[in-house]
C-alpha cells in the first residue's frame, strides 16, 4: 500500500439521504480498508461547510456539485480554488408544491410540460389580478436545485426573475416553510420532498430526473491546495467512496443502508421517508428517478457536467465576466484523479472526459478500454441537447442512440 | 446602529443584546434558526447582522447577496470552534468578520467597527471596479462609434466626436450609451 500523507480526516456532510456514501463508508469499513480514519461532521448549512473546508477545519466535504466551481470562479465571495474528483450521486431532487398551489394548478399525475403550462397560466392570471408573487424555494445559490428549477421555469415560458420570487431555505426547514405558507413550492433533495408529503405540507409534482435524466447532484470536494498537498490521501479517499457507492447501488444493501442512516441520527426525518428514498425495488427501472450512487459511471466527474453548470451560472448572470468554461471545468473536475482511484478498487472507467447530454432517452452502452459500461438515459424534458462546441475534442465519448 | 441577531443559544443572545445596547446599538430583531430571515431583513432593515456559524439560516443570508436587488449588509459570524486560522481565512472569504469563541462584551464594539469598515471598503472596491469597467467600455464604444461616423459620413475625428456628443445631449443620455445606440443601428443598416 502507498504511503498516505494523512490518515485521520474530518469530512463535512449535510443531513440528506445523499450523504449515505459517507456514512456507509465509515460504518461498513470502506474508509478503513484504504487506511483512513474518518470522522464525519454534520453541518447545518452549505455556507458553513464551505468556510470550514476553506479554513482547513474540515479536510473535505459533501458539496453541491456547482459549489467547487463557484468557489474556483470566485463568484461565491470565497474565491478559493477547489477540486472534485468524484460525484457522490445522480438524481434525488424533487419539486414539491404546497397543498393550496397544487389545488390551484389542478394537476393529478404530473410531468414537467403539463405542470409548467399549468403554472404559467396561473401566474399570468395572478398578474392580471394584481396578486402577490409566488415564492419558490431552493437550497443554495450554487445548487443543482437552483438551476433545475430555473431551467424548468424558463422552458415553460416563465421568467424566474420577473414572474415569481426565488428564495433560499435550508432543506431541514423546508417542510415547515411550506406548512407556514412562507413558500408556495420548493426544489429540495431527498428525503425532504417525501417528508413534506407525509407531513401534509405539499405534493411532489416533478422530480429532477424528469427535468434532466441522471443529472449530477452532490460531489466530494476539497480545496485545490489540500489536493496538492495530499495526493495519495485524496486518491485513497476517492477509492473508499467509490467502493461505498458501489455497495450502495446493490439492491440487497439498500435496506441496510437506510438503517445505517436512521441509526446514525444524522438526518432528522421520519424513518419511513428515509427507507422510501433508498427503496431498492425501483433500482434499474428506466424511469424510476431513484438516487443512483454508482451505476452508469455515476461517480465519474464528467467535465461536461461542470461546463453545463458554468453555462447556467452565465445564463442567470451569476457569472458576468468572460470565462473559458472548458478550462475552468477541467481545473475543478478531475477525471485523472478519479481514474487512478477507480483502478485501486477495480472499477471500469470512461476513456473520455466528457459526454453529450440529452441524446439518450433509454439506457445505452459506453465502450471503454476497461470494459463496457451500461449508461443511464440523459434526456432533458424539453428535448434540448447539450454539447459545448469548445468541448468538442473532449466529447468524443457517447454514442448516438442507435 | 440597527442590529439583527440570529442564534439559537438564548444565553449568548442575552449577553450580546446587553453588550450591544451598552455600546449604543439597537437590537431590532432576534431570530431563532427556523425563522424567516428574508422577511425579517425586509421588515427590520438592519444595518448589521450577527449570526452563529452553525445556523442553517446562513445559506439564506448568503443568498441575499446573490443575484439580489437587496442591499447587502455587513455580517458578523460567530464561530464556536477556537480555530484562529479559520477566523482569518473566513474573514477573507466575504464575511465581514469572524469572531471565535468567547463573546467578550468589551471587544464587541471594536469587532463591529472592524466589520463595518471592512464591509464599506469591500463595497467601495466593488463600485470602483464596476466604474472602471464602465469607463473602459465607454471609451472603446465611443472610439468605435466615431470610426463608424468617420467612415460612413466622411467626417473628421473631431466632427465625429461632436456629432456623437450632440446626439447624446439631444437625447439626454450618457456619451457611452449614445455610442452603443449608434453602433447597434449601424449594425442593422
Amino acid at each position: 500500500m502507498v504511503d498516505l500523507e494523512k490518515t485521520a480526516l474530518r469530512l463535512g456532510m449535510v443531513p440528506l439521504v445523499d450523504a449515505a456514501p459517507l456514512i456507509v463508508a465509515r460504518d461498513k469499513g470502506f474508509f478503513a480498508r484504504q487506511g483512513l480514519e474518518v470522522q464525519l461532521s454534520v453541518e447545518s448549512s452549505w455556507a458553513s461547510i464551505r468556510d470550514k473546508v476553506v479554513a482547513g477545519v474540515l479536510d473535505g466535504a459533501q458539496m453541491l456539485a456547482p459549489m467547487p466551481i463557484a468557489a474556483t470562479l470566485g463568484i461565491d465571495a470565497v474565491g478559493v480554488p477547489m477540486v472534485t474528483a468524484m460525484s457522490l450521486n445522480l438524481n434525488g431532487n424533487s419539486i414539491a408544491v404546497s397543498e393550496a398551489l397544487y389545488q390551484e394548478m389542478g394537476l393529478s399525475p404530473c410531468e414537467p410540460v403539463a405542470a409548467g403550462q399549468a403554472l404559467r397560466t396561473l401566474l399570468t392570471r395572478d398578474r392580471k389580478l394584481g396578486r402577490r408573487k409566488r415564492v419558490f424555494a431552493h437550497v443554495f445559490p450554487f445548487s443543482a436545485h437552483h438551476y433545475e428549477l430555473r431551467y424548468w421555469l424558463a422552458a415553460s415560458g416563465i421568467d424566474p426573475d420577473r414572474d415569481l420570487r426565488l428564495e433560499v431555505v435550508p432543506p431541514p426547514l423546508m417542510v415547515q416553510a411550506l406548512l407556514d405558507g412562507r413558500i408556495d413550492a420548493c426544489c429540495v433533495g431527498a428525503p425532504w420532498g417525501a417528508a413534506a408529503e407525509s407531513a401534509g405540507a405539499g405534493y411532489r409534482v416533478i422530480s429532477s430526473f424528469q427535468i434532466w435524466n441522471h443529472s449530477p447532484e452532490k460531489v466530494l470536494a476539497v480545496t485545490d491546495e489540500w489536493a496538492q498537498r495530499h495526493p495519495q490521501t485524496h486518491r485513497a479517499l476517492v477509492a473508499a467512496l467509490i467502493a461505498s457507492c458501489r455497495w450502495l447501488d446493490q439492491p440487497e444493501h439498500r435496506l441496510e443502508a437506510a438503517q445505517l442512516l436512521i441509526d446514525s441520527g444524522a438526518v432528522d426525518a421520519p424513518p419511513a421517508t428515509l427507507r422510501a428514498a433508498l427503496d431498492a425495488s425501483a433500482i434499474g427501472a428506466p424511469h424510476s428517478g431513484q438516487l443512483v450512487f454508482h451505476a452508469g459511471a455515476a461517480n465519474f466527474p464528467w467535465i461536461t457536467h461542470a461546463v453545463w453548470f458554468i453555462e447556467q451560472m452565465r445564463r442567470w448572470r451569476q457569472v458576468t465576466e468572460e470565462v473559458d468554461a472548458l478550462t475552468v471545468a477541467a481545473n475543478v473536475y478531475r477525471p485523472d484523479i478519479y481514474r487512478e482511484a477507480a483502478a485501486r478498487v477495480g472499477v471500469a472507467v470512461p476513456d473520455e472526459d466528457g459526454k453529450s447530454e440529452g441524446h439518450h432517452a433509454s439506457p445505452w452502452t459506453l465502450d471503454t478500454r476497461s470494459g463496457p459500461i451500461i449508461m443511464g438515459s440523459d434526456r432533458f424534458f424539453d428535448g434540448q441537447t447539450f454539447v459545448n462546441c469548445a468541448a468538442a475534442p473532449l466529447l468524443t465519448a457517447g454514442r448516438d442512440p442507435g | 446602529m440597527r442590529v439583527m441577531l440570529v442564534d439559537d443559544d438564548l444565553g449568548r443572545m442575552a449577553l450580546l443584546r446587553q453588550a450591544l445596547a451598552a455600546a449604543g446599538n439597537e437590537v431590532v430583531a432576534q431570530l431563532g434558526p427556523a425563522e424567516d430571515l428574508i422577511a425579517a431583513v425586509a421588515r427590520h432593515q438592519p444595518d448589521l447582522i450577527l449570526i452563529d456559524v452553525d445556523s442553517p439560516a446562513r445559506d439564506t443570508l448568503e443568498s441575499l447577496g446573490q443575484i439580489s436587488r437587496d442591499r447587502p449588509r455587513p455580517v458578523v459570524v460567530f464561530a464556536s470552534h477556537s480555530d484562529s486560522d479559520m477566523a482569518r481565512r473566513a474573514m477573507r472569504a466575504g464575511v465581514s468578520a469572524y469572531v471565535v469563541d468567547g463573546m467578550q462584551p468589551t471587544r464587541l464594539k471594536s469587532v463591529i467597527d472592524v466589520a463595518i469598515a471592512r464591509f464599506d471598503e469591500h463595497q467601495a472596491l466593488r463600485r470602483e471596479l464596476a466604474d472602471t469597467k464602465t469607463r473602459l467600455a465607454d471609451r472603446r464604444d465611443i472610439d468605435r462609434a466615431k470610426g463608424v461616423l468617420m467612415q460612413r459620413r466622411g467626417l473628421s475625428e473631431n466632427d465625429a466626436y461632436e456629432q456623437l456628443r450632440k446626439m447624446a445631449m439631444d437625447r439626454n443620455v450618457k456619451l457611452g450609451d449614445a455610442a452603443r445606440a449608434l453602433l447597434a443601428v449601424a449594425e442593422l443598416l
